[in-house]
């Protein structure tokens, strides 16, 4: 098509051979081939294009709006007035929102959520996260200096293991990450060509860490890089499990012991429905353990507004707190932060509501709790009906899904289905969720995109559709999953 | 005050760390030679890097068990220290927000508390915030998001129903109808077409296919994200980029972050900043003995500097790339932002397609744009989009692919730039008022470019070039030699000394040329054009008594 153009002996600059490899590592199952096959789908359906579905049902992702959870109105109305403060005027609006939206508006340059803001983020709203850590955390404090704001949580996670990357070889920076793990993790580790470490978490006892698995892991590691951090997810993801306070306490003990910088993933803080569970903070924990502990261990802890009862993933708001980080390194974390100028705005504001929500005796306090009680009550229904509806299904286990947002069952294939798979060069849990797809429209995601031990096979699904859609969902699973055993038996 | 210059020397503080990992880390860098400390004492691309970094595994694990015999973490001291630290990090520098910012947050903190000052409030030209600055935003674009945020607002009868209709529009194409939900990896559906339609309309019919269309958060996004692909071999074949002096800091710190080779190129600051193509091969000569060049970078209309590419040099500089097989990176995100009579803006894809098939069919370029500066100035909301052309089709795969892993452009970014698109149209009720503040702002930028560059030719010792477009002026300065000097003495850059003192005395607060780059021995600084009229007259009179001063006291 060049041959007689200027590059045409050369052919393109940038080529797969010549691109940055580490990309090329980078996966990221949770929007990998099997949505954009979904993708694929719903534009066919559009097209007029026949299948045995009417619908594509997305439960491959936490993304409660799109599965039609409504927004919390006082955060949207804050949102409203903040984009357009001529509604300051207009008495539609609760006074609260309007207090808070004004006390934002004061901390932006010029008045204008357009301003960038410092590269940490909203002093107030700095402030504010630090008070809620605080309060949440039983009066244990917070510096607002600690706090920086970021772009979703995945942000800051990655700036944070960015931070963390050095050496080469056998001195290269191995991080510690759980199996099953949030994709996020190894694909941030791949970009940046550091050591991916897995510690699995045992199924057996409802996905739990055992520190002894701990253990081993990092002892295989040591033969080859230099491992420094320790990743956790609590509640888990996609694993749906909530750490025991103990569990926490052995967990920082062990960073302890072995020098591990810690990475708390607490996005879904919130989301607990199992009766005996509690969210218990890293940090808390860390501090209530005493000084020996609270003044050394270095730990940052990530909380986001795409989760919890907000569920407001398209604000990219977030926030990492750092506790014990050298100052140096700090200085090092705020100059890197600066050159992306600031995290979005409105997605900052969205945090400062979220942290700092209506007060009992304001105008919004009665609606507000009402829609949250509503969005997480109906959480925990939907949990419940996941575990019981799957667990019903010879072929699937599942185990309760004690908080986050989703369900990550076992299912046993056919051998013959397993060798097909292999034969098309795809993972067998990738072919059953392609299949999946095909023939009911709903997308889930592989386990094999999460990580699994060898030889077991998963998915992960969303229990955020509607109660009436999701018991749908799960009973055409529920088919398929007893259509397919039969096919390839 | 912290400077990240005495960081970047990798010093270890006691004060900073327990004595025992004080004495920690002396025992490493004694016992364990170069593992894993200080590595900026390497050059990254030395060969000794890969020897002393290759010790043996059972070496290694040596070294580790000694580093935990004792058990917790207080006696070793911490896990992230300055020497632990990922060295690219370190020298990643970036003086728009660099120690000069610092000091002025400082400063505007000690006045809060009382403190007397010759002046009473600082006034921030370092950055191109239009909003802080004081510029109202327009005000269609603010009824639009109020609707998408809080869309009950939709049966209000105080929205005009061309906004309404932007509303419903985005929303639709929003999952469950919410600014809440994820957007597809690259962007809104919707958004990307709208995108495209409007390089179409601004290139005069060349096609833009919204596949090629990625949006970001913020045009810096999609800069990083181009080079982070970009980057690839070691030492001799490591990737090198050509970036301009003076440069808009975000390409030196995103390439010392990718440990990519920065390649300079110069501007002709005696013929208003122009680029000269003798000067591109003259530093890509130089650059071939020691990297791999990929990518050319172009900032049009300029930052810092503030000139306007002509059509003339925009081919030159494509066909310099197609014959030297260089990516193409054109930043065009103040293309609004021409003053100049007799300039005009010249997007690279435009010229690029009329310079025929042979150039259009192969050059690869990605173009870049932003809801941050133009006529709107929405910094905050992070909206941006970059268009690729002619990319090979894998690696656009491998592109949507590493988006995805962030999930999502913020979306009320996306849903600004879908409206800096999609303005309102003849007949709808927003246009004229639209129009009208757009060419207000737009005026008054104008104006301002031209008041800038009047007043600071007045000042013996300062030198402007015409601010023919952008936001921001990068005048020359003299700086006496014992002012120079004294700089040195207390290793400051002298133009850094010059702005801090600027900044202590009058409390304006500007960027040193050193930032950005300069040639040895010139000096400048960096200021925007955005304070409103006023209080930038105010300012340049200020600037001008502080530099007769400031000459005067060190003649």
């Amino acid at each position: 098509m060049t041959e007689n153009g200027v590059n045409s002996h050369r052919g393109r600059v940038l080529t797969m051979d010549t691109m940055n490899p580490n990309v090329k590592k980078v996966e990221y199952a949770v929007r990998g081939p099997i949505v954009q096959r979904a993708l694929q789908i719903e534009k066919e359906l559009k097209a007029g294009v026949k299948k045995p579905f009417s619908e594509v049902i997305k439960a491959n992702i936490g993304d409660c709006h799109a599965m039609g959870q409504r927004p919390i109105t006082f955060l949207r109305q804050v949102l409203a007035l903040c984009m357009y403060p001529e509604l300051l005027s207009d008495n539609k609006f609760p006074e609260d929102a309007k207090n808070r939206a004004r006390r934002i508006l004061q901390s932006c340059g010029g008045g204008s959520i357009g301003a960038y803001s410092a590269s940490q983020g909203i002093e107030r709203v700095r402030q504010d996260v630090a008070l809620y850590i605080e309060r949440r955390d039983g009066g244990i404090p917070s510096d607002p200096d600690n706090i920086y704001l970021s772009t979703g949580a995945s942000d800051a996670i990655m700036t944070m293991l960015k931070l963390l990357v050095s050496g080469e070889g056998c001195t290269r920076t191995g991080v510690m990450i759980s199996i099953p793990q949030y994709p996020l993790y190894s694909a941030a580790l791949a970009d940046l060509g550091a050591v991916q470490i897995s510690y699995y978490l045992n199924e057996e006892s409802c996905w739990s860490l055992d520190v002894s698995e701990l253990r081993r892991a990092l002892n295989t590691a040591r033969d080859h890089c230099c491992p420094r951090a320790l990743c956790i997810i609590n509640p888990g993801n996609p694993t749906g499990q909530v750490q025991s306070r103990q569990c926490i306490e052995d967990v920082i003990r062990f960073a302890a012991e072995e020098n591990l910088f810690l990475m708390a993933d607490e996005v879904y803080q919130d989301n607990v429905y199992a009766e005996g569970c509690e969210f218990h903070s890293f940090k808390k924990v860390l501090f209530e353990m005493g000084p020996k502990y609270s003044n050394t261990v270095e730990l940052a802890s990530f909380h986001s507004t795409s989760k919890c009862y907000m569920g407001e993933c398209g604000f990219r708001g977030g926030y990492v707190e750092v506790i014990n980080l050298d100052p140096d390194v700090k200085t090092q974390l705020t100059k890197l932060v600066s050159v992306r100028l600031c995290p979005p705005v409105p997605g900052q504001v969205l945090l400062d509501v979220v942290v700092n929500p209506p007060e009992p005796g304001e105008p919004s306090y009665a609606t507000f709790i009402k829609e949250r009680t509503a969005t997480l009550d109906d959480l925990a229904l939907k949990a419940k009906l996941t575990e019981e509806t799957l667990n019903t299904v010879p072929g699937i286990t599942c185990n309760p899904v004690q908080g986050a947002m989703y369900s990550f069952p076992r299912i046993s294939l056919p051998e013959r289905a397993i060798e097909e798979a292999k034969e098309q060069g795809q993972a067998p849990d990738m072919f059953y969720c392609m299949k999946l797809l095909e023939e009911t429209g709903i997308c889930l995601v592989p386990g094999s995109g999460f990580g699994q031990r060898d030889g077991t096979y998963h998915f992960r699904m969303t229990i955020l559709p509607p109660t009436d859609k999701l018991k749908i969902v799960l009973a055409k699973v529920k088919e398929f999953h007893q259509d397919f055993t039969q096919q390839y038996s | 005050m912290l400077s990240f210059r005495s960081v970047f020397a990798g010093t270890l503080r006691q004060e900073d760390m327990g004595g025992g990992a004080l004495i920690t880390a002396l025992w490493l860098r004694k016992s364990a030679g170069h593992v894993m400390l200080n590595p900026l004492r390497l050059s990254p691309f030395s060969s000794s890097r890969r020897t002393v970094f290759g010790l043996s595994a059972s070496r290694c694990g040596l070294i580790q068990r000694k580093m935990t015999e004792n058990g917790v973490a207080s006696r070793r001291g911490k896990v992230l220290t300055i020497d632990t630290l990922n060295p690219c990090v370190k020298k990643v520098e970036y003086a728009v927000r660099g120690p000069i910012v610092q000091r002025a947050l400082q400063i505007e903190k000690e006045l809060k508390e009382g403190a007397k000052k010759p002046f009473s409030e600082v006034i921030k030209a370092n950055i191109g915030d239009a909003h802080a600055m004081g510029q109202r935003p327009i005000t269609f674009f603010r009824q639009v998001l109020a609707l998408c945020s809080f869309p009950d607002l939709l049966d209000d009868g105080s929205f005009p129903e061309d906004a309404k209709n932007r509303a419903r529009r985005i929303l639709q194409s929003c999952g469950g109808s919410s600014m809440g939900a994820y957007s597809a990896s690259q962007g809104i559906d919707c958004v990307r077409q709208d995108v495209a339609r409007y390089i179409e309309r601004r290139d005069g019919g060349i096609p833009s296919d919204p596949d090629n269309i990625y949006l970001t958060t913020g045009a810096s996004d999609g800069i990083v994200t181009m080079l982070k692909l970009l980057v690839c071999g070691e030492g001799q074949t490591r990737t090198g980029v050509m970036i301009s002096i003076p440069q808009y800091p975000l390409y030196s710190a995103a390439l010392a972050e990718l440990s990519a080779v920065q390649i300079n190129y110069y501007l002709n600051e005696e013929r208003c900043w122009s680029l000269d193509i003798s000067e591109l091969r003259r530093s890509l000569a130089e650059a071939r003995q020691h990297c791999n060049p990929r990518a050319l970078c172009i900032i049009n209309p300029g930052n810092p500097t503030g000139q306007v590419q002509s059509r003339q040099c925009i081919e030159d500089v494509i066909r310099f790339a197609a014959e030297e097989h260089l990516f193409l990176m054109a930043d065009e995100v103040y293309q609004d932002n021409v003053y100049a009579d007799g300039c005009q803006f010249h997007s690279f894809k435009k010229v690029l397609f009329e310079m025929g098939p042979e150039y259009s069919d192969t050059v690869e370029l990605a173009s870049f744009h932003s809801t941050s500066k133009c006529y709107m100035g929405e910094c905050g909301f992070r909206g941006g989009y970059m268009e690729v052309i002619n990319m090979d089709p894998e690696v656009k795969e491998q592109l949507t692919k590493l988006v995805s892993v962030r999930l999502c452009p913020p979306v009320p970014g996306q849903a600004l730039m879908d409206l800096v698109v999609n303005p309102p149209q003849p007949g709808e009720p927003s246009h004229a008022n639209f129009l009208k503040e757009r060419s207000a702002t737009l005026s008054a930028l104008a104006e301002k470019a031209k008041l800038t560059e009047q007043i600071l030719n007045t000042v013996p010792g300062i030198t402007c070039n015409p601010v023919q477009g952008a936001m921001y002026s990068f005048p020359q300065i003299t700086i006496p030699e014992r002012a120079v000097k004294e700089a040195k003495e207390k290793g400051q850059a002298p133009d850094m000394l010059y702005c801090m003192k600027l900044l202590e005395e009058t409390g304006i607060c500007l960027v040193p040329g050193s930032g950005f780059g300069q040639r040895d021995g010139t000096y400048h600084f960096r200021m925007t054009i955005l304070p409103s009229t006023d209080k930038l007259r105010i300012l340049l009179d200020k600037v001008k008594e502080f530099h007769q001063c400031f000459t005067q006291q060190y003649s």
